[in-house]
């Protein structure tokens, strides 16, 4: 058998997921061979990029202006006491590397809108944990051109949401579902967030990222799972292309 | 007589102080015209969004008897 040139060392470090044969010795060195941006690396960010660097995603891509303050603690696990006031994609690319190693990390301190075209040309698939509409439809957007999977979530106060995305013909894309209002986002700054909920719906996240990497079952494609931290219920929504979408369904898009 | 559940998530469930409520409406009605007698005359938000038997459908879309009425915000933290 064939090991794909994976050395001893890795295969002990991925052995428990390399006995899954959703995952095997293929789908380990697809996801060595993967790039996975992340925009935002708060409380979703956090769980996400620590899952899919402990699990060897190969390159992981961080995007994110902030710096750590001291009410980023309570939630964003990636971050401890000493990161105070640095830049949280160095802080969190410390932390990776200690973490694993073996992958490459490239920490972008920028708002996700003054990336370039060439920084998501290497990309197979984004992840959206970032807090405010402007990013997401920005992320959305790139998305849709570039023909980028997008796994998105949010989480507020008790609740949270989770939805994936691909290009595909009679796909909805994230503008289909909200229009691009002058709606005022809450934000947990003035709402507060439970910690956990955001490890929930972060992890859920990471499940959907390497389901979509690899082909594994059916991820939530369309699908906007809504859950209740409160009252434990979860609901699954089918969601629907908008015929008149300005992002996914213009001519020249499709 | 027709008995509709609907179902409120994230802050609406604040915002109209309640999770759920099952409706008993003489007939028709359309998803706003639920919202509407659900949260007595309040009118649906534009942003609001709005599922049947867990299909995104729009406030305009005619609602059956059994059916669960889901009304859910955008939520962005992260």
């Amino acid at each position: 058998m064939k090991f794909a040139g994976m050395r001893d060392q890795q295969l002990l470090r991925y052995n428990r997921q390399i006995l899954l044969p959703q995952i095997d010795i293929i789908g380990q060195q697809k996801l060595l061979d993967s790039t996975v941006m992340i925009v935002g690396i708060g409380g979703l960010g956090s769980p996400v990029a620590m899952y899919l660097a402990a699990m060897g995603v190969g390159h992981l891509v961080l995007v994110d202006h902030d710096v750590v303050e001291i009410s980023n603690l309570q939630r964003q696990i990636i971050y401890d006491t000493e990161s105070l006031g640095q830049a949280k994609v160095i802080a969190a690319q410390k932390k990776l590397q200690t973490l694993n190693p073996e992958i490459r990390i490239s920490p972008f301190q920028n708002q996700f809108e003054s990336l370039n075209i060439e920084q998501m040309k290497a990309v197979d698939l984004l992840i959206d944990c970032s807090d405010n509409f402007t990013t997401r439809f920005a992320i959305n957007a790139a998305c849709v051109q570039n023909n980028i999977p997008l796994v998105s979530g949010a989480a507020i106060r008790l609740s949270g949401q989770i939805v994936v995305f691909i290009n595909q013909k009679n796909t909805p894309c994230y503008r289909c579902l909200y229009p691009d209002s002058e709606q005022e986002a809450e934000t947990c700054t003035e709402n507060g967030v439970l910690a956990p909920l955001v490890g929930v719906i972060g992890s859920m996240q990471a499940i959907e990222a390497v389901k979509v990497l690899l082909s594994i079952g059916k991820p939530l494609y369309g699908k906007l799972l809504l859950f209740e931290a409160q009252s434990m219920q979860w609901r699954k929504i089918n969601l629907s292309k908008d015929p008149a979408c300005p992002v996914c369904s213009l001519p020249g898009q499709r | 007589m027709m008995t509709i559940k609907v179902k409120f998530f994230a802050s609406l469930r604040e915002e109209v102080e309640r999770s759920e409520v099952d409706l008993k409406p003489q007939g028709e009605m359309t998803v706003a015209q639920v919202w509407a007698l659900a949260c007595q005359d309040m009118p649906l938000p534009e942003h609001i969004l709005s599922a049947v038997n867990l299909e995104y459908v729009s406030a305009d879309t005619a609602v059956k008897d059994g059916d669960e009425v889901a009304f859910f915000p955008p939520v962005t933290g992260g």
